[in-house]
């Protein structure tokens, strides 16, 4: 029986932690290399880092950055934001990232999709959809939350795993940085639809919560930013919670 | 010296870096070469089995491993390098194994495919690479193919997803794991250090 993991997201600009409220709004975190470590010893069971300035000049900070978190801490890290073709992924498979992750340009593209999964493997290739709904349903936004791509979300979590993603990171723009809880409507049809696993990501504040994304939800990894940034929770806490509450945790 | 086998598997940086890491020397070996100077073997693996044995005996290393496993030197295979221990592999029924252990790969077809994530390691007996590992600790795996348990014999570690399957296997200093020590936490680098300091 595998663990549900728990997966701290540092969104990074220029070599720093910056964290936004819907997208937007962003403040200092800390240091990356810092924060990762700190997330670690805390029994991070991975670690995602999304670079949102995506300028030349911030991915070469972030190449630097992940080499030397890639030399501390030995849990896969995934790295994702402004990724455009199979040279921008290896550049940063081979600073040590095990996954990269992919938005905009999956949609933009599709078919990058099932080239990465030929040139890095399945397991390697996360696709990143951010929704927001639209009456009943939710549409995926492109170009971080900006852009309605007028696709429909659930309908592309499906296509996208068929064309060969390992993964998808399903953020909910309504609720990101709300601290009102996970779209549990929205991750758990995608759960269920998908064969590959799904992590929830956007709007946990309380521990009630992030139980419910694995228990209602059936998301198999919860992503967690702010609440983690800023100590409102330790993962310790979180995970003795959901161990509580009956879900499998690693310790 | 601690000889780490570049066949183009995905993994091979974070394995040097994680023995890096618990001070232990190693070289990259990119084609087959006179094994005196190595003490230990490593076989890092993420891709088709095909791909793996083909690549191996592209580069002269079929033959350099087989006389290594042979010899029972200490050997350390690590996800697909543990699967080509075996015979062979559902996923490529025409390529053959080294066959140092009876039994072959197959695919899950319980879950979710691959097993991507942490998942628990029992102990099956007495382990060199488990040694002063708690049981039942978590390692981190990524496969689609397992060698079932009853093949296997020799399995010192089994682990549970949908069906119980080898996930450790040890003979004499012939090592092998499904999982990714070298993605396991500080768990998996003491698994590493035990094979360094053990085998």
């Amino acid at each position: 029986m595998l663990a549900i993991r728990v997966i701290p997201c540092l969104d990074i600009d220029e070599g720093r932690v910056v964290k936004g409220v819907k997208f937007k709004e962003l403040k200092d975190a800390g240091d990356p290399v810092e924060l990762a470590r700190r997330y670690d010893d805390q029994g991070a069971d991975e670690i995602t880092f999304l670079d949102i300035g995506a300028s030349y000049k911030s991915r070469d900070i972030l190449i630097e950055t992940l080499k030397r978190v890639s030399r501390a801490i030995f849990i896969p890290l995934t790295v994702g934001g402004g990724l455009r073709d199979l040279q921008d992924m290896k550049k940063v498979l081979d600073a040590g990232a095990d996954k990269v992750a992919i938005c905009t340009r999956a949609i933009q593209e599709p078919d990058l999709i099932s080239r990465a999964a030929r040139a890095f493997g399945s397991q390697c290739i996360v696709v990143s959809i951010d929704a927001k709904r639209h009456g009943n349903s939710w549409h995926a936004y492109t170009h971080g939350g900006r852009n309605d791509s007028g696709i429909d979300a659930v309908q592309w979590a499906e296509q996208a795993t068929m064309a060969g993603a390992g993964e998808i990171l399903l953020n909910s723009i309504d609720m990101d940085g709300t601290n009102q809880g996970y779209d549990l409507e929205l991750t758990r049809l995608v759960s269920t639809m998908v064969s590959v696993p799904v992590i929830a990501s956007g709007g946990a504040g309380r521990l009630e919560q992030i139980a419910e994304a694995v228990i209602k939800g059936k998301a198999d990894a919860v992503l967690l930013a702010s609440l983690l940034h800023y100590r409102r929770l330790t993962i310790e806490e979180i995970k003795s919670y959901l161990e509580k509450r009956g879900v499998v945790v690693r310790w | 010296m601690i000889g780490i086998i570049d066949y183009g598997a995905g993994n091979l940086g974070s394995v040097l870096k994680a023995f890096s890491s618990i001070g232990a020397g190693c070289r990259v070996l990119q084609k087959a070469e006179k094994t005196d100077t190595l003490k230990r073997l490593v076989l890092p693996g993420v891709g088709a089995f095909c791909c793996c044995i083909d690549n191996l005996k592209s580069n002269g290393f079929d033959e350099m491993v087989f006389d290594w496993l042979r010899r029972g030197r200490p050997y350390l295979g690590i996800c697909l390098g543990m699967q080509v221990l075996f015979e062979g592999s559902e996923e490529s029924p025409a390529a053959k194994g080294f066959g140092i252990f009876r039994g072959k790969a197959i695919r899950f077809c319980q879950n979710k495919v691959p097993q991507m994530g942490w998942n628990r390691v029992k102990r099956a007996g007495w382990s060199k690479l488990m040694y002063d590992i708690a049981d039942n600790s978590f390692f981190y795996f990524l496969h689609a193919y397992y060698v079932p348990l009853p093949g296997s014999g020799t399995a010192t570690g089994i682990s549970d997803y949908g069906v119980e399957y080898t996930s450790v296997i040890e003979k004499d200093n012939i090592c092998a794991v499904q999982f990714h020590p070298e993605k396991s936490g500080r768990t998996g680098l003491r698994m590493l250090k035990n094979w360094v300091d053990l085998c």
